[in-house]
């Protein structure tokens, strides 16, 4: 337990301090960097609560394909690399207002009604063919949307994006 | 481990997406603040299955992933539009609709 809490400790951490780089850095490359250490540590923390499948997909389907979109996206529109264009617009200060407030009424929330909660360590861990037998079982309809949507994202995409 | 613990990152992932979302001005980064608080949304999901001992949660949680990866290729090609229509992808600039 304790060897997990420290993984945790460390993890989050990580997290916690990428995730407020990426939103504060004034390079747009470097802000796409701090989401995969994001991203990673997400992964590690998903290993932690033994959900191996999900750990997979995330690096598999984030760090490996919504990255690569991202750079992509980052090149084509050429972005400015440095301080050319102000990252951060004028209005930052009340979106911190809005954050913190949000933030904050969230944790204060989730402290009252979970307090101590303990995370029960002697349930039963689900491998990743209880997962896909769950998916094409009780699943099945919400998975076969899934598919189609992806079809209509990938035929939206190359109808917005094509020149013509 | 404590349950909350996974909770209150989440929230804090949550609350650091709300603001990228808010006050960055290039539209990349708003839809990279947009994956950090879907990321959020999973870790609850995860960690809730946990908690109640079901494997619903991991499978929200893929369902979410693959939600997020069409969000993200609808919306570069958008912003791609925006950057051959107007060539500029400064949020700031598109206030068309403004009264």
């Amino acid at each position: 337990m304790v060897a997990q809490n420290i993984f945790f400790g460390i993890l989050a951490a990580i997290v916690a301090l990428s995730a407020v780089r990426m939103v504060t850095t004034r390079n747009i490359v470097h802000a796409a960097l701090y989401l995969v250490a994001v991203l990673a540590g997400l992964g590690a923390l998903y290993v932690l609560l033994t959900a191996e499948f999900v750990a997979t997909t995330q690096v598999l389907v984030y760090i490996g394909a919504v990255m690569v979109l991202f750079l992509f996206g980052i090149m084509l529109t050429k972005a400015p690399l440095g301080n050319v264009m102000e990252m951060t617009g004028k209005q930052w200060p009340l979106a911190a207002v809005v954050a913190a407030l949000l933030g904050g009424v969230t944790i204060y929330s989730l402290i009252d009604r979970f307090g101590s909660e303990r995370l029960t360590s002697d349930g039963p861990i689900y491998r990743t063919a209880d997962v896909s037998d769950e998916v094409f079982s009780t699943y099945i309809v919400p998975f076969e949307a899934v598919s189609v949507l992806l079809l209509a994202a990938l035929i939206g995409a190359i109808v917005l994006a094509r020149k013509d | 481990m404590l349950l909350n613990q996974f909770l209150i990152l989440g929230a804090v992932l949550f609350a650091t997406g709300v603001y990228g979302v808010l006050a960055r001005r290039n539209g990349v980064m708003v839809l990279m603040s947009i994956e950090l608080m879907l990321n959020a949304v999973n870790i609850n999901l995860v960690a809730f299955g946990v908690q109640h001992g079901v494997v619903s949660g991991q499978v929200f949680a893929i369902f979410v992933i693959a939600v997020a990866a069409a969000e993200v290729g609808v919306g570069l090609a958008i912003v791609l539009l925006l950057y051959r229509n107007r060539t500029t992808i400064d949020v700031e600039d598109f206030d068309l609709m403004r009264g």
